[in-house]
Protein backbone atom coordinates (compact mmCIF):
# COMPACT_ATOMS: atom_id res chain seq x y z
CA UNK A 1 0.00 0.00 0.00
CA UNK A 2 1.44 3.35 -1.01
CA UNK A 3 0.23 6.71 0.94
CA UNK A 4 1.48 10.25 -0.21
CA UNK A 5 3.31 11.89 2.73
CA UNK A 6 5.21 15.54 2.69
CA UNK A 7 8.34 16.04 4.05
CA UNK A 8 10.40 18.88 4.94
CA UNK A 9 14.43 17.68 5.19
CA UNK A 10 16.83 20.37 5.59
CA UNK A 11 14.64 23.35 4.80
CA UNK A 12 13.37 21.49 1.50
CA UNK A 13 9.60 20.23 0.89
CA UNK A 14 9.38 17.24 -0.75
CA UNK A 15 6.22 15.06 -1.86
CA UNK A 16 6.80 11.54 -1.88
CA UNK A 17 4.82 8.51 -2.30
CA UNK A 18 5.85 5.90 -0.19
CA UNK A 19 4.87 2.23 0.77
CA UNK A 20 3.70 1.85 4.08
CA UNK A 21 6.24 0.01 5.37
CA UNK A 22 9.18 2.93 5.22
CA UNK A 23 11.00 4.49 7.47
CA UNK A 24 11.89 7.89 7.74
CA UNK A 25 15.12 6.62 7.50
CA UNK A 26 14.54 4.55 3.49
CA UNK A 27 12.73 7.56 2.90
CA UNK A 28 15.43 9.93 3.31
CA UNK A 29 18.26 7.67 2.01
CA UNK A 30 16.42 5.94 -0.73
CA UNK A 31 14.13 8.24 -1.83
CA UNK A 32 15.28 11.82 -1.30
CA UNK A 33 19.17 10.96 -1.18
CA UNK A 34 19.64 12.37 1.95
CA UNK A 35 22.38 10.05 3.03
CA UNK A 36 23.71 11.73 6.09
CA UNK A 37 21.75 9.70 8.59
CA UNK A 38 23.44 6.44 8.70
CA UNK A 39 21.38 2.86 8.96
CA UNK A 40 23.52 0.60 11.59
CA UNK A 41 21.48 -1.53 13.70
CA UNK A 42 17.92 -0.55 12.18
CA UNK A 43 16.75 -1.84 15.46
CA UNK A 44 16.90 1.55 17.24
CA UNK A 45 19.79 0.23 19.61
CA UNK A 46 22.75 2.58 17.96
CA UNK A 47 21.64 5.72 17.16
CA UNK A 48 23.61 6.41 14.24
CA UNK A 49 19.89 7.41 12.14
CA UNK A 50 19.21 9.96 14.68
CA UNK A 51 17.75 12.97 13.13
CA UNK A 52 15.90 16.10 14.66
CA UNK A 53 12.22 14.86 13.74
CA UNK A 54 9.95 18.52 14.81
CA UNK A 55 12.73 19.63 16.90
CA UNK A 56 13.29 16.54 18.90
CA UNK A 57 16.02 14.21 18.40
CA UNK A 58 14.41 11.26 17.14
CA UNK A 59 14.91 7.25 15.66
CA UNK A 60 14.40 7.57 12.07
CA UNK A 61 14.43 4.04 11.69
CA UNK A 62 11.82 3.20 14.19
CA UNK A 63 9.80 5.84 12.58
CA UNK A 64 7.21 5.00 9.72
CA UNK A 65 7.10 7.59 6.83
CA UNK A 66 3.25 7.30 6.98
CA UNK A 67 3.09 8.64 10.45
CA UNK A 68 4.65 11.43 9.92
CA UNK A 69 3.28 13.23 7.45
CA UNK A 70 4.05 16.74 7.21
CA UNK A 71 7.07 16.55 9.70
CA UNK A 72 9.77 18.95 9.64
CA UNK A 73 13.21 16.79 9.86
CA UNK A 74 16.72 18.62 10.05
CA UNK A 75 19.43 16.00 9.68
CA UNK A 76 23.02 16.73 10.72
CA UNK A 77 23.92 17.96 6.97
CA UNK A 78 21.00 20.86 7.43
CA UNK A 79 22.10 21.96 10.81
CA UNK A 80 24.07 25.07 9.49
CA UNK A 81 23.66 26.60 6.02
CA UNK A 82 25.90 25.50 3.08
CA UNK A 83 29.34 25.49 3.59
CA UNK A 84 29.12 26.43 7.12
CA UNK A 85 29.63 23.89 10.16
CA UNK A 86 26.98 24.22 13.23
CA UNK A 87 29.02 24.67 16.44
CA UNK A 88 28.47 20.69 17.42
CA UNK A 89 30.15 19.49 14.46
CA UNK A 90 33.03 22.16 14.74
CA UNK A 91 33.87 21.24 18.10
CA UNK A 92 33.28 17.45 16.65
CA UNK A 93 36.17 18.18 14.43
CA UNK A 94 38.31 20.25 16.84
CA UNK A 95 38.27 17.55 19.27
CA UNK A 96 38.71 14.47 16.46
CA UNK A 97 35.70 12.90 18.17
CA UNK A 98 35.50 10.48 15.58
CA UNK A 99 37.49 7.93 13.80
CA UNK A 100 35.55 5.74 10.92
CA UNK A 101 32.89 8.57 11.29
CA UNK A 102 29.85 6.52 10.53
CA UNK A 103 27.90 7.16 13.76
CA UNK A 104 29.11 11.03 13.52
CA UNK A 105 26.33 12.55 11.89
CA UNK A 106 23.82 10.70 14.82
CA UNK A 107 26.24 11.87 17.23
CA UNK A 108 26.36 15.47 16.29
CA UNK A 109 21.89 15.37 15.75
CA UNK A 110 21.91 13.75 19.09
CA UNK A 111 24.13 16.41 21.05
CA UNK A 112 22.27 19.30 19.09
CA UNK A 113 18.64 17.53 20.64
CA UNK A 114 20.47 16.75 23.72
CA UNK A 115 21.53 20.38 24.80
CA UNK A 116 18.71 21.80 23.82
CA UNK A 117 16.91 19.33 26.21
CA UNK A 118 19.32 20.13 29.11
CA UNK A 119 18.60 23.81 28.06
CA UNK A 120 15.05 23.29 28.69
CA UNK A 121 15.59 21.88 32.23
CA UNK A 122 15.00 18.00 31.35
CA UNK A 123 16.86 15.94 34.17
CA UNK A 124 18.89 12.73 33.54
CA UNK A 125 19.10 9.34 35.80
CA UNK A 126 22.63 10.86 36.93
CA UNK A 127 21.23 13.98 38.29
CA UNK A 128 21.95 14.14 42.21
CA UNK A 129 18.70 15.91 41.99
CA UNK A 130 15.82 15.82 39.51
CA UNK A 131 14.65 19.33 40.66
CA UNK A 132 18.12 20.83 40.57
CA UNK A 133 19.45 22.98 37.19
CA UNK A 134 21.03 21.42 34.67
CA UNK A 135 25.30 21.23 34.88
CA UNK A 136 26.44 19.19 32.06
CA UNK A 137 29.45 17.33 33.50
CA UNK A 138 31.32 14.25 31.58
CA UNK A 139 29.03 12.19 33.44
CA UNK A 140 25.81 13.98 32.24
CA UNK A 141 27.10 14.31 28.69
CA UNK A 142 28.08 10.53 28.76
CA UNK A 143 24.41 9.35 29.87
CA UNK A 144 22.54 11.59 27.66
CA UNK A 145 23.79 10.39 24.56
CA UNK A 146 23.86 6.77 25.35
CA UNK A 147 22.11 6.16 22.89
CA UNK A 148 24.50 6.43 20.59
CA UNK A 149 26.94 3.68 20.39
CA UNK A 150 30.28 4.54 18.40
CA UNK A 151 32.22 1.15 17.61
CA UNK A 152 35.38 2.59 16.66
CA UNK A 153 35.12 3.59 20.81
CA UNK A 154 35.43 7.60 20.33
CA UNK A 155 33.53 8.20 23.52
CA UNK A 156 36.21 10.19 25.35
CA UNK A 157 36.94 12.76 22.44
CA UNK A 158 33.23 13.15 21.89
CA UNK A 159 32.41 14.09 25.49
CA UNK A 160 35.13 16.46 24.68
CA UNK A 161 33.65 18.11 21.97
CA UNK A 162 30.24 18.48 23.47
CA UNK A 163 31.81 19.73 26.89
CA UNK A 164 33.23 22.59 24.77
CA UNK A 165 29.78 23.26 23.29
CA UNK A 166 27.86 23.12 26.04
CA UNK A 167 26.72 26.34 28.55
CA UNK B 1 8.11 -6.94 6.83
CA UNK B 2 4.62 -7.76 5.45
CA UNK B 3 2.54 -5.34 3.67
CA UNK B 4 0.07 -3.61 5.58
CA UNK B 5 -2.44 -0.89 5.77
CA UNK B 6 -2.12 2.18 7.43
CA UNK B 7 -5.49 4.16 9.12
CA UNK B 8 -4.96 7.32 10.94
CA UNK B 9 -8.87 7.98 12.22
CA UNK B 10 -10.62 11.14 13.35
CA UNK B 11 -10.49 10.24 17.28
CA UNK B 12 -10.39 7.43 19.88
CA UNK B 13 -13.63 6.20 19.20
CA UNK B 14 -13.18 5.18 15.74
CA UNK B 15 -9.97 4.29 16.05
CA UNK B 16 -11.15 1.47 18.87
CA UNK B 17 -13.85 0.63 16.50
CA UNK B 18 -11.59 0.00 13.22
CA UNK B 19 -9.12 -2.01 15.54
CA UNK B 20 -11.76 -4.37 17.59
CA UNK B 21 -13.81 -5.30 14.30
CA UNK B 22 -10.54 -6.49 12.51
CA UNK B 23 -8.33 -9.12 14.23
CA UNK B 24 -5.62 -7.99 12.29
CA UNK B 25 -5.22 -4.84 12.95
CA UNK B 26 -3.47 -2.91 15.84
CA UNK B 27 -2.77 0.30 17.48
CA UNK B 28 0.69 2.15 16.48
CA UNK B 29 1.88 5.05 18.75
CA UNK B 30 5.41 6.15 19.25
CA UNK B 31 6.21 2.63 16.92
CA UNK B 32 9.88 2.00 19.29
CA UNK B 33 9.04 -1.87 20.16
CA UNK B 34 6.09 -2.23 17.30
CA UNK B 35 8.02 -1.05 14.28
CA UNK B 36 11.15 -3.45 15.23
CA UNK B 37 8.60 -6.06 15.45
CA UNK B 38 7.23 -5.68 11.94
CA UNK B 39 11.01 -5.68 11.07
CA UNK B 40 11.72 -9.29 13.04
CA UNK B 41 8.56 -10.71 11.90
CA UNK B 42 7.24 -10.77 15.54
CA UNK B 43 4.04 -9.31 14.68
CA UNK B 44 2.26 -9.25 10.97
CA UNK B 45 -0.73 -6.92 11.05
CA UNK B 46 -3.04 -6.16 8.10
CA UNK B 47 -3.88 -2.63 9.31
CA UNK B 48 -1.58 -0.06 11.58
CA UNK B 49 -4.40 2.33 13.27
CA UNK B 50 -2.02 5.57 14.64
CA UNK B 51 -3.55 6.77 17.59
CA UNK B 52 -1.00 9.79 17.68
CA UNK B 53 -2.96 12.57 18.90
CA UNK B 54 -5.91 11.02 19.16
CA UNK B 55 -5.34 10.57 23.33
CA UNK B 56 -4.40 13.14 25.25
CA UNK B 57 -0.36 14.40 25.19
CA UNK B 58 -0.93 16.41 28.15
CA UNK B 59 -0.40 15.94 31.76
CA UNK B 60 -3.12 17.96 34.31
CA UNK B 61 -3.81 17.94 37.90
CA UNK B 62 -6.73 16.10 38.94
CA UNK B 63 -9.26 17.69 41.69
CA UNK B 64 -7.86 15.39 44.14
CA UNK B 65 -4.77 16.18 43.79
CA UNK B 66 -3.42 13.75 41.92
CA UNK B 67 -2.47 13.62 38.32
CA UNK B 68 -3.72 12.56 34.80
CA UNK B 69 -1.18 11.70 32.57
CA UNK B 70 -2.69 11.26 28.70
CA UNK B 71 -1.57 8.03 26.76
CA UNK B 72 0.04 10.02 24.05
CA UNK B 73 2.53 11.61 26.83
CA UNK B 74 5.92 11.40 25.81
CA UNK B 75 8.20 9.47 28.17
CA UNK B 76 10.68 12.36 28.36
CA UNK B 77 7.70 14.90 28.62
CA UNK B 78 6.90 13.16 31.62
CA UNK B 79 10.06 12.28 33.16
CA UNK B 80 10.59 16.44 32.83
CA UNK B 81 7.29 17.40 34.54
CA UNK B 82 7.94 19.57 37.56
CA UNK B 83 5.00 18.25 38.96
CA UNK B 84 6.46 14.71 38.36
CA UNK B 85 9.73 15.30 39.32
CA UNK B 86 8.45 16.78 43.07
CA UNK B 87 5.56 14.41 43.92
CA UNK B 88 6.45 11.38 42.15
CA UNK B 89 10.06 10.84 41.98
CA UNK B 90 10.09 7.27 41.71
CA UNK B 91 8.64 7.52 38.14
CA UNK B 92 10.52 10.48 36.95
CA UNK B 93 13.72 8.53 37.79
CA UNK B 94 12.06 5.01 36.33
CA UNK B 95 11.35 6.94 33.03
CA UNK B 96 15.17 8.64 33.42
CA UNK B 97 16.75 5.21 33.74
CA UNK B 98 14.94 3.71 30.61
CA UNK B 99 16.12 3.25 27.27
CA UNK B 100 18.03 6.45 25.13
CA UNK B 101 16.99 10.19 25.10
CA UNK B 102 15.64 9.29 21.48
CA UNK B 103 13.78 6.75 22.14
CA UNK B 104 12.25 8.79 25.50
CA UNK B 105 11.31 11.49 23.15
CA UNK B 106 9.16 9.23 20.91
CA UNK B 107 7.90 6.41 23.13
CA UNK B 108 4.55 7.11 24.92
CA UNK B 109 3.06 6.30 28.37
CA UNK B 110 0.74 4.25 26.45
CA UNK B 111 2.96 2.32 24.18
CA UNK B 112 5.15 1.98 27.45
CA UNK B 113 3.16 0.06 29.34
CA UNK B 114 1.65 -2.55 26.71
CA UNK B 115 5.27 -2.88 25.25
CA UNK B 116 6.26 -6.49 24.45
CA UNK B 117 9.15 -8.88 26.52
CA UNK B 118 12.52 -8.29 25.14
CA UNK B 119 13.45 -11.97 25.80
CA UNK B 120 15.80 -12.87 23.12
CA UNK B 121 14.25 -16.18 22.27
CA UNK B 122 10.60 -14.42 21.53
CA UNK B 123 12.88 -11.64 19.47
CA UNK B 124 14.58 -14.82 17.50
CA UNK B 125 11.89 -16.82 14.85
CA UNK B 126 14.29 -19.68 14.71
CA UNK B 127 13.70 -20.79 18.41
CA UNK B 128 10.86 -21.95 19.77
CA UNK B 129 8.90 -19.54 22.33
CA UNK B 130 5.01 -20.12 23.57
CA UNK B 131 4.38 -16.26 23.97
CA UNK B 132 4.83 -15.65 20.19
CA UNK B 133 3.84 -19.78 18.96
CA UNK B 134 1.81 -20.73 21.97
CA UNK B 135 2.63 -24.76 22.00
CA UNK B 136 5.85 -24.39 20.81
CA UNK B 137 8.05 -24.82 24.13
CA UNK B 138 10.59 -22.26 25.66
CA UNK B 139 13.73 -21.83 24.65
CA UNK B 140 15.03 -20.12 27.54
CA UNK B 141 14.48 -22.60 29.72
CA UNK B 142 17.49 -24.37 28.28
CA UNK B 143 19.44 -21.31 26.86
CA UNK B 144 21.16 -18.35 27.67
CA UNK B 145 18.68 -17.23 30.83
CA UNK B 146 19.39 -14.12 32.23
CA UNK B 147 17.23 -11.72 31.63
CA UNK B 148 14.34 -13.79 32.53
CA UNK B 149 12.02 -14.48 35.68
CA UNK B 150 12.35 -16.13 39.16
CA UNK B 151 8.68 -15.25 40.24
CA UNK B 152 5.52 -16.02 39.15
CA UNK B 153 6.82 -18.12 35.99
CA UNK B 154 5.50 -20.95 33.91
CA UNK B 155 8.10 -23.63 34.12
CA UNK B 156 6.32 -26.55 32.52
CA UNK B 157 4.38 -28.00 31.26
CA UNK B 158 6.45 -27.53 27.62
CA UNK B 159 3.78 -26.70 26.04
CA UNK B 160 2.82 -23.21 28.41
CA UNK B 161 6.25 -22.27 29.80
CA UNK B 162 7.16 -18.52 30.00
CA UNK B 163 9.93 -17.44 32.26
CA UNK B 164 9.73 -13.79 29.98
CA UNK B 165 10.13 -10.33 32.25
CA UNK B 166 8.53 -7.17 31.27
CA UNK B 167 10.86 -4.48 29.82
CA UNK B 168 9.17 -1.55 31.41
CA UNK B 169 10.73 0.62 34.19
CA UNK B 170 8.15 3.02 33.93
CA UNK B 171 5.54 0.53 34.75
CA UNK B 172 7.63 -0.95 37.87
CA UNK B 173 6.93 3.02 39.33
CA UNK B 174 3.45 3.15 38.34
CA UNK B 175 2.31 0.10 40.08
CA UNK B 176 4.54 1.08 43.31
CA UNK B 177 3.03 4.07 43.15
CA UNK B 178 -1.07 2.62 42.61
CA UNK B 179 -2.15 4.10 39.23
CA UNK B 180 -4.95 3.70 37.42
CA UNK B 181 -4.81 2.90 33.60
CA UNK B 182 -7.89 4.26 31.74
CA UNK B 183 -9.05 2.14 29.24
CA UNK B 184 -11.78 2.52 25.94
CA UNK B 185 -12.86 -0.31 24.37
CA UNK B 186 -15.66 -0.91 22.12
CA UNK B 187 -18.33 -1.01 25.07
CA UNK B 188 -16.86 1.85 26.73
CA UNK B 189 -14.76 3.25 29.35
CA UNK B 190 -13.09 1.01 32.24
CA UNK B 191 -9.83 1.94 34.63
CA UNK B 192 -7.62 -1.08 35.71
CA UNK B 193 -5.20 -0.73 38.52
CA UNK B 194 -1.60 -0.84 37.23
CA UNK B 195 -0.57 -3.48 39.26
CA UNK B 196 -3.37 -5.58 37.49
CA UNK B 197 -2.92 -4.42 33.61
CA UNK B 198 0.03 -7.27 33.60
CA UNK B 199 -0.58 -10.73 33.92
CA UNK B 200 1.17 -13.93 34.80
CA UNK B 201 1.89 -16.25 32.22
CA UNK B 202 -0.03 -19.06 33.42
CA UNK B 203 -1.65 -21.68 31.08
CA UNK B 204 -1.31 -18.55 28.06
CA UNK B 205 2.14 -16.65 28.30
CA UNK B 206 0.84 -15.30 24.31
CA UNK B 207 -1.20 -12.11 26.49
CA UNK B 208 0.90 -10.12 28.21
CA UNK B 209 -2.07 -8.34 29.16
CA UNK B 210 -5.95 -8.11 30.79
CA UNK B 211 -7.14 -5.82 27.51
CA UNK B 212 -8.92 -7.11 25.15
CA UNK B 213 -8.42 -6.93 21.31
CA UNK B 214 -9.34 -3.26 20.59
CA UNK B 215 -9.11 -1.99 24.23
CA UNK B 216 -7.15 1.16 23.87
CA UNK B 217 -5.53 2.89 27.16
CA UNK B 218 -6.33 6.73 27.08
CA UNK B 219 -4.49 7.74 30.37
CA UNK B 220 -2.90 7.06 33.58
CA UNK B 221 -3.92 8.92 37.06
CA UNK B 222 -1.43 8.88 39.61
CA UNK B 223 -3.38 9.15 43.25
CA UNK B 224 -2.56 11.75 45.74
CA UNK B 225 -0.26 10.48 48.17
CA UNK B 226 2.15 11.80 50.58
CA UNK B 227 4.46 8.90 50.48
CA UNK B 228 5.07 9.32 47.03
CA UNK B 229 7.38 12.34 47.40
CA UNK B 230 9.62 10.22 49.21
CA UNK B 231 9.84 7.69 46.91
CA UNK B 232 12.90 6.35 44.74
CA UNK B 233 13.72 3.86 41.30
CA UNK B 234 16.72 1.62 41.97
CA UNK B 235 17.86 0.05 38.29
CA UNK B 236 20.88 -2.65 37.75
CA UNK B 237 21.83 -3.28 34.47
CA UNK B 238 24.71 -5.39 32.38
CA UNK B 239 26.14 -1.82 31.48
CA UNK B 240 25.98 1.46 32.64
CA UNK B 241 23.09 3.29 30.76
CA UNK B 242 20.83 2.40 27.81
CA UNK B 243 20.13 -1.35 29.01
CA UNK B 244 17.01 -2.97 30.30
CA UNK B 245 16.90 -3.95 34.14
CA UNK B 246 18.53 -7.35 35.60
CA UNK B 247 16.98 -6.09 38.68
CA UNK B 248 15.07 -3.07 39.39
CA UNK B 249 13.24 -1.61 42.34
CA UNK B 250 10.74 1.41 42.88
CA UNK B 251 9.92 2.03 46.73
CA UNK B 252 8.45 4.42 48.75
CA UNK B 253 9.10 4.53 52.76
CA UNK B 254 7.67 6.22 55.74
CA UNK B 255 9.54 6.23 58.35
CA UNK B 256 8.32 7.93 61.70
CA UNK B 257 10.66 9.94 64.82
CA UNK B 258 11.51 6.71 66.52
CA UNK B 259 12.93 4.77 63.55
CA UNK B 260 9.99 2.81 62.50
CA UNK B 261 8.21 2.19 59.36
CA UNK B 262 4.79 3.46 59.23
CA UNK B 263 4.22 2.39 55.47
CA UNK B 264 6.17 1.41 52.23
CA UNK B 265 5.70 0.63 48.98
CA UNK B 266 7.20 -1.66 46.80
CA UNK B 267 7.63 -2.82 43.22
CA UNK B 268 10.32 -5.28 41.46
CA UNK B 269 11.33 -5.17 37.53
CA UNK B 270 13.14 -7.80 35.88
CA UNK B 271 12.25 -10.13 38.08
CA UNK B 272 8.11 -11.35 36.13
CA UNK B 273 6.06 -11.66 33.50
CA UNK B 274 4.61 -8.63 35.30
CA UNK B 275 5.81 -5.40 36.73
CA UNK B 276 5.92 -7.16 40.34
CA UNK B 277 4.18 -5.45 43.41
CA UNK B 278 5.71 -7.01 46.31
CA UNK B 279 3.25 -6.86 48.54
CA UNK B 280 5.15 -9.18 50.98
CA UNK B 281 7.90 -7.26 51.49
CA UNK B 282 5.51 -4.29 52.62
CA UNK B 283 4.02 -6.55 55.06
CA UNK B 284 7.04 -7.60 56.63
CA UNK B 285 8.34 -4.08 56.86
CA UNK B 286 5.34 -1.73 58.27
CA UNK B 287 5.61 -1.80 62.61
CA UNK B 288 9.26 -2.72 62.26
CA UNK B 289 12.46 -0.70 62.56
CA UNK B 290 14.18 1.00 59.16
CA UNK B 291 17.00 -1.08 59.70
CA UNK B 292 19.29 -2.62 57.07
CA UNK B 293 18.18 -6.23 58.81
CA UNK B 294 14.99 -5.63 58.14
CA UNK B 295 15.31 -4.27 54.91
CA UNK B 296 17.03 -7.81 54.08
CA UNK B 297 14.06 -9.41 55.90
CA UNK B 298 11.19 -8.17 53.87
CA UNK B 299 13.17 -8.99 50.50
CA UNK B 300 13.82 -12.70 51.66
CA UNK B 301 10.08 -12.86 52.50
CA UNK B 302 9.13 -11.70 48.68
CA UNK B 303 11.10 -14.23 47.62
CA UNK B 304 10.00 -17.36 49.30
CA UNK B 305 8.20 -19.00 46.54
CA UNK B 306 10.75 -17.42 43.69
CA UNK B 307 11.77 -20.06 41.56
CA UNK B 308 15.04 -19.03 39.75
CA UNK B 309 15.91 -20.45 36.10
CA UNK B 310 18.34 -22.81 36.13
CA UNK B 311 20.16 -23.05 32.77
CA UNK B 312 22.63 -25.10 31.77
CA UNK B 313 23.60 -21.94 29.93
CA UNK B 314 23.21 -19.55 32.91
CA UNK B 315 20.90 -18.97 35.14
CA UNK B 316 18.25 -16.83 36.88
CA UNK B 317 19.11 -17.45 40.92
CA UNK B 318 21.87 -14.50 40.53
CA UNK B 319 18.69 -12.46 40.91
CA UNK B 320 17.98 -14.01 44.25
CA UNK B 321 20.92 -12.38 46.43
CA UNK B 322 20.50 -9.27 43.71
CA UNK B 323 17.06 -8.08 44.34
CA UNK B 324 17.67 -8.94 48.47
CA UNK B 325 20.68 -6.03 48.14
CA UNK B 326 19.12 -3.71 45.84
CA UNK B 327 16.00 -3.63 47.52
CA UNK B 328 17.98 -3.28 50.86
CA UNK B 329 19.89 -0.15 49.56
CA UNK B 330 17.06 1.72 47.92
CA UNK B 331 14.99 1.55 51.28
CA UNK B 332 18.31 2.81 53.29
CA UNK B 333 18.66 5.48 50.87
CA UNK B 334 15.03 6.28 51.53
CA UNK B 335 15.39 5.99 54.98
CA UNK B 336 18.53 8.41 55.35
CA UNK B 337 17.05 10.82 53.16
CA UNK B 338 13.61 10.84 55.58
CA UNK B 339 16.12 11.19 58.62
CA UNK B 340 18.34 14.19 57.42
CA UNK B 341 15.12 16.05 55.79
Amino acid sequence: MKVDVSLTVDGRHHRLAVDTRTTVLDALREHLDVTSPKKGCDHGQCGACTVLLDGRRTLSCLSLACAHDGAEITTADGLAPDGELHPVAQAFLDHDAYQCGYCTPGQICSAVGMLAEAAAGAPSIVSGDLTAPVDLDRAEIAERLSGNLCRCGAYAHIVDAVSEVAP
Amino acid sequence: MKPFAYERPDDAARAVATVAADTGAVFLAGGTNLVDHLRLGIAAPSTLVDVTGLTSAEITDLPDGGLRIGAGVRNADLAADERVRRRYPALAQALLAGASGQLRNMATTGGNLLQRTRCSYFQDLTTPCNKREPGAGCAALEGWARHHAVLGATHEPAGVACVATHPSDMAVALVALDAQVHVLGPDGERTVPAGRLHRLPGDDPARDTVLAHGELITAVDLPPSAIAARSAYRKVRDRASFAFALVSVAAALDVDAGGTVRDARIALGGVAHVPWRATAAEQALVGGPATDDAFRAAARAELVDARPVESPRGGTAFKLPLVTATLAATLRDLAVREETA
